[in-house]
């Protein structure tokens, strides 16, 4: 029963933490099909950020802060110059965004140097709830918060505001949505760089829980990549639910079979692929 | 037939990958020679990417199938070429029949991160199964294979042209494939598939041949990559191998099948001697990627073409 409840927690702990790529990922497929190969180097930087300002000033929530806003640009930038022209050329976003994942994990050496880190939590967030014979880590209930705050913020957004059902409208169909007036291009940007910045902070609070190394990037990537598939590209509800699935596959995969962990990660979502190609609540 | 200009012009290619090697630095033959291997691979992938308009972001796990194979059945089981090479074909095959049908039931952006969630299938077997592929410690001392020639294959320069047999058995193979009806049909689903399935072809059974086609011919070039590395490790069945194999096509030229080998070679010669001189090399590449996409969207050889009719070549195109 221990074994069930931690393994569970742990495996909640991680999907949360994919969910904050994974959303707004998801949002930018949904909207704009951009393959971002650089979501991953979004992730990976912003932790890099947080961990200088943690460094200079020692405060874990600027570190957030700085790390979002400062990838929110930078992928701001790469969207306008680039990816914007690249609508519909799936190959060419590929290649584009995978030269920058290449820059940015070359330009992360150089800088932060090939080391890994652990982004120090403050004091409130470190130790552990106690109850009866199991312990919870307060850092990662921490991050299970985040998530489901980032997750509520999202929704009620999406569901309930102006810009939100302009968003929605985008997802559906852009071309009636330009024709009713909405400014695609820039809620497309306006995603596209909330995108980045919802990575970003996944990358500095994974500072405190996996550190911040080189290869995270890629290492991660795959994972947001498949949890957005598997949810349907453009669902909140199918990020937040592929999150979990993939979060608690993956745990549970490597307690009962560290050797075919990833099999047993990847194989199912493919399965599920194979019976609806547009993932569980994705449309065509 | 070809044009005449066109076979002199790959009539000197010829001669020169034939009588090149005695004048090569050792170095420089093994870039070749891996050239020609990520050549083969990257002109199965241009079977489904460039002719018939499928974008597969898995394809390195066909080159992992045949690397492994060569590496399981050589350490383990003393096993001869032609064993490992019918097992790596047969694996490679039979592995795109099962993706092949997961992945064709979508098109476009779904396609890919289809394809992408299949090769991290096969990179996950790679990196944990480690009673089989020994994880990312990697199966190392893979013996060169010994065909009962008169020359050891152990050496560079045999077995460079043991490669470019290869190389050129897996061309005339595609080649004869994309000459075909069946290749013609494969440009038509690319064009439009829904006219081409009003005609009545079986557009889904067209694609499907073609993946596994592509699938079998990217697993020969595994088996090769094997022998020819003596080393396999999950680094060959990684994401960025598959996206490097998608710039490998792009950068050489779509649905050209001897431009992305052209393109498999910059590639190869690129990452290997700029790494030589900087560490930076990874800049390098990253800028390689963005500079293809904006260049020369049509690749090398689409460049050329324009070139040669003298048209400016269209600028990266805008869609507002």
């Amino acid at each position: 029963m221990e074994f069930w409840i931690t393994q569970t927690f742990n495996g909640v702990s991680y999907g949360a933490l994919l969910f904050l790529l994974a959303g707004g990922l998801s949002i930018i497929f949904g909207m704009m099909r951009i393959v971002n190969m650089t979501h991953g180097s979004y992730y990976l930087l912003g932790g890099y950020v947080g961990l200088t300002v943690i460094w200079k000033t020692g405060n874990f929530v600027l570190a957030i802060l700085a790390g979002a806003l400062t990838i929110a640009l930078v992928g701001l930038g790469e969207y306008n110059a680039f990816l914007r022209r690249l609508g519909g050329q799936e190959l060419g976003q590929v290649l584009t965004t995978m030269g920058f994942a290449l820059i940015f994990q070359d330009l992360g050496l150089v800088i932060w140097g090939g080391d890994p880190y652990t982004i120090p939590a403050p004091a409130a967030l470190s130790g552990s709830y106690q109850i009866g014979e199991l312990f919870f880590p307060v850092y990662r209930v921490f991050i299970v918060a985040v998530a489901a705050a980032v997750a509520v913020i999202l929704w009620v957004v999406l569901e309930q505001t102006r810009v939100g059902a302009m968003i929605r409208a985008t997802v559906d169909d852009a071309e009636m949505a330009r024709g009713v007036g909405i400014n695609v291009p820039l809620i497309s940007m306006g995603v596209f760089a909330l995108g980045a910045f919802l990575a970003a902070v996944g990358g500095v609070v994974a500072g405190g829980f996996v550190g911040v190394y080189p290869g995270a990037d890629f290492e991660i990537l795959p994972y947001a990549f498949v949890v957005v598939i598997v949810g349907g590209m453009g669902s909140l509800k199918g990020a937040v639910i592929g999150s979990l699935m993939v979060g608690l596959l993956d745990n549970f995969g490597k307690a009962f079979f560290p050797e075919l962990s990833y099999f047993t990660l990847f194989a199912p979502m493919a399965a599920i692929l194979a019976i609806r190609p547009t993932g569980l609540f994705g449309r065509a | 037939m070809l044009p005449r200009h066109r076979v002199i012009g790959l009539g000197i290619m010829l001669l020169l990958l034939l009588v090149a090697p005695p004048f090569l630095s050792s170095f420089l033959l093994t870039l070749l020679t891996q050239a020609l291997i990520y050549g083969i691979l990257a002109m199965s992938l241009d079977l489904i990417l460039g002719y018939t308009g499928l974008a597969s972001l898995g394809h390195a796990a066909y080159l992992g199938l045949g690397a492994y194979s060569v590496g399981v059945l050589t350490t383990r089981h003393g096993a001869n070429f032609w064993v490992t090479l019918a097992v790596g074909l047969l694996l490679a095959a039979v592995v795109a029949a099962v993706f092949g049908l997961v992945a064709l039931r979508a098109t476009g952006v779904y396609f890919l991160m289809i394809t992408l969630a299949l090769g991290m299938v096969i990179w996950g077997l790679a990196h944990r199964w480690v009673s089989m592929t020994q994880g990312d410690i990697g199966i190392s001392g893979v013996p060169r294979p010994d065909l009962g020639l008169p020359w050891s294959l152990a050496k560079g320069i045999p077995f460079y042209y043991f490669s470019l047999a290869g190389f050129l058995l897996a061309l005339w193979v595609l080649w004869v494939v994309v000459r075909s009806p069946f290749g013609q049909s494969l440009v038509g689903i690319r064009e439009s598939e829904s006219r081409m399935r009003t005609l009545g072809y079986h557009v889904w059974l067209h694609k499907y041949i073609g993946f596994i086609i592509a699938g079998t011919v990217g697993g020969f070039s595994g088996v090769l990559w094997g022998y020819y590395n003596g080393f396999v490790s999950p680094a060959d069945v990684e994401l960025a191998t598959s996206v490097e194999i998608l710039l490998m096509v792009a950068l050489g030229g779509r649905a050209t099948l001897l431009g992305p080998a052209l393109g498999a070679g910059v590639i190869v010669l690129l990452k290997n001697l700029v790494s030589v001189y900087t560490h930076r090399w990874l800049l390098i590449l990253g800028a390689v990627y963005i500079g293809t996409i904006v260049y020369a969207p049509e690749g090398i050889v689409g460049a050329v073409r324009q070139f040669a009719k003298g048209v400016k070549p269209e600028p990266l195109r805008s869609k507002a």
